[in-house]
């Protein structure tokens, strides 16, 4: 498991890969991966958070059917992913000439790399979602309910705060699916420099040219990646401390910062 | 659950209306519901919990049920007994107009559930609020309860007092739900008396005059066991059997004799010298045996 990761450090000298930062092309990536990435995750727990809600709480027909929907880009080729993307908001698309009715020009913009990542990636959280949802006793929202809180603050006071560390958890597989996404957004969103190419997609394209950039940005999302979890995880310790016997996504108090 | 159809009201205020169209969702409702495993919010300490409901006067319910001591302890460390007293707190926070109790007994263990239910036959009583608790014990009812509905199928079969319910059983089944013995038999009218034939094959007295098929109640602790045949009274009813299971608890045991199961002192267990498997008689006053059910219905 370790192997490749240690193989990518030890052909990288760190004065190497810190002087590789200040390349145009890495730190050109670098913005449009964390741009997109944001844009994207807020976008997936926005609009997944009361989707995953609805579906574990409520039962309706077409339940199942609704969420082997918000699967499918999970089993979707990448590939395939981006070409329905472009069939659907593509000018030609079915949703094509609508969208330029309002000026809208989605493929080959910064916005389809957003859209790009944010609909491969929304599946992991959304599962996660319903999962951490569902986990939580629907006793304690009737009891809520009983107690004169309306729907909402039942949401915000209950349902919300027992589920946040599976939300967590969620989000970071998600964060981590959306950085790496290459397949839906070199067909949707294209590879151009500053606006659509993100890390990597320029790792890709640097890698007949220069293999010691490619190393380089390779190492940056690794360290990237490490990061992001070791701080999610840090998070979760430091907020959930109180609450001693929740540990699906962190181990012990050995971080403490 | 939404009623298909009917109406709900809670003195003055409608919670449901089938014909009206009207439904009072549950926050707008004035009910306290203690449940049945309480659901305690686990990431709230028990002064948010019983502060949930916006009223601010959890601590005079924290005192009052006598948890002032747990309010910064989240439920996971508490007791069963520690529990269904932050729900309650929880509950009557809310100030309700009548307080619901879904099986407040059954998630204790045995120990725990008699001083409960020694605190609640305190507490309730003091609410001055209607309290209504929903059991499968006859005992646990009869304790808390100044009035039970006994409930078959949706169907209510009988309302009235604890000790109505002994005495007067509608019929088979709150008798026995109350602890009463059935004996299913055939009356027939003999001078001034009735004999019941019953199904294991004795005769016992009834004192009112009826014939046909019937059901008689007797309660376990109007009967006596005896290894001697008891004297020859029509006042007296004996039947007579084999000792089937024998179960003491403390000084009370509890002995079955066929279909009977009769309710004796752990002293005169011992003075018999009751076993499993050997005959014996027993007996109980034609005076407290209780028709519950005949059919069909013949004064003489």
């Amino acid at each position: 498991m370790l192997l490749p990761i240690v193989a990518i450090f030890a052909h990288t000298s760190p004065g190497h890969l810190v002087d590789q930062l200040s390349n145009p092309v890495v730190t050109d990536a670098l913005e449009v991966s964390f741009k997109t990435s944001v844009i994207a995750q807020l976008l997936i727990v926005a609009l997944g958070t009361p989707t995953a809600y609805l579906l574990a709480t409520h039962r309706f027909r077409g339940h199942s059917a609704v969420i082997t929907l918000v699967e499918l880009p999970l089993v979707l080729p990448p590939a395939v992913a981006g070409v329905g993307l472009l069939a659907a908001f593509g000018r030609f698309g079915l949703l094509g000439s609508t969208l330029d009715a309002f000026g809208v020009h989605l493929p080959f913009t910064q916005s389809a790399v957003t859209v790009a990542v944010a609909y491969v990636a929304s599946p992991l959280y959304i599962r996660q979602a319903i999962a951490s949802f569902e986990a939580v006793d629907a006793n304690l929202r009737s009891a809520s309910r009983t107690l004169g809180a309306g729907p909402a603050r039942t949401f915000f006071r209950v349902s919300l705060p027992l589920a946040r560390a599976g939300l967590i958890a969620g989000l970071a597989l998600s964060f981590a699916r959306g950085l790496g996404e290459f397949g839906a957004t070199i067909m949707f969103a294209g590879s151009l420099q500053r606006v659509t190419q993100t890390l990597p997609l320029a790792i890709y394209a640097e890698f007949d040219q220069d293999f010691d950039t490619t190393l380089a940005m390779s190492g940056v999302l690794v360290l990237i990646s490490i990061v992001l979890l070791l701080g999610l995880r840090i998070g979760l310790t430091w907020r959930t401390g109180s609450n001693s016997r929740r540990s699906a996504f962190l181990y012990g108090p050995s971080i403490s910062n | 659950m939404r009623p298909a159809a009917g109406r709900i009201a809670c003195g003055e205020d409608v919670w449901f209306d089938g014909a009206a169209g009207r439904f009072a969702p549950p926050e707008r409702r004035r009910v306290g519901l203690v449940y049945q495993e309480y659901a305690l919010f686990p990431h709230m300490t028990v002064r948010q919990n019983v502060e949930y409901s916006r009223e601010r006067r959890a601590d005079e319910y924290l005192a009052r049920l006598g948890i002032s001591h747990l309010a910064d302890a989240r439920p996971d460390r508490l007791s069963g007994g520690e529990r269904q007293r932050v729900a309650l707190a929880r509950a009557l926070a809310r100030d309700p107009k009548v307080l619901l109790l879904d099986e407040p007994l059954s998630a204790l263990d045995a120990h725990t559930k008699v001083d409960v239910r020694g605190e609640l036959q305190e507490l309730l009583p003091s609410l001055e609020i209607p309290v209504l608790i929903v059991t499968h014990d006859f005992e646990d009812a009869a304790t808390l309860a100044g009035s039970v509905g006994v409930l078959v199928e949706g169907k209510l079969r009988q309302l009235a007092s604890p000790a109505d319910l002994v005495s007067r059983p509608s019929d088979p089944f709150v008798a026995s739900f109350t602890g009463a013995n059935l004996i299913h038999g055939h009356a027939t009218v003999d001078g001034d008396k009735t004999h019941v034939r019953t199904s294991d094959g004795a005769t016992i007295t009834f004192p009112e005059l009826l014939h046909g098929d019937v059901v008689l109640a007797v309660y376990p602790w109007e009967i006596t066991i005896s290894t001697a045949p008891p004297p020859d009274s029509s006042a007296l009813n004996s039947i007579h059997g084999t000792v089937k299971t024998i179960s003491e608890l403390g000084h009370r045991a509890r002995v079955t004799l066929g279909s009977i199961t009769a309710e004796i002192t752990a002293e005169s267990l011992r003075a018999l010298d009751l076993r499993v498997g050997r005959p014996a008689y027993a007996s109980f006053k034609a005076t407290g045996t209780r028709l519950v059910s005949s059919s069909p219905v013949s004064e003489a």
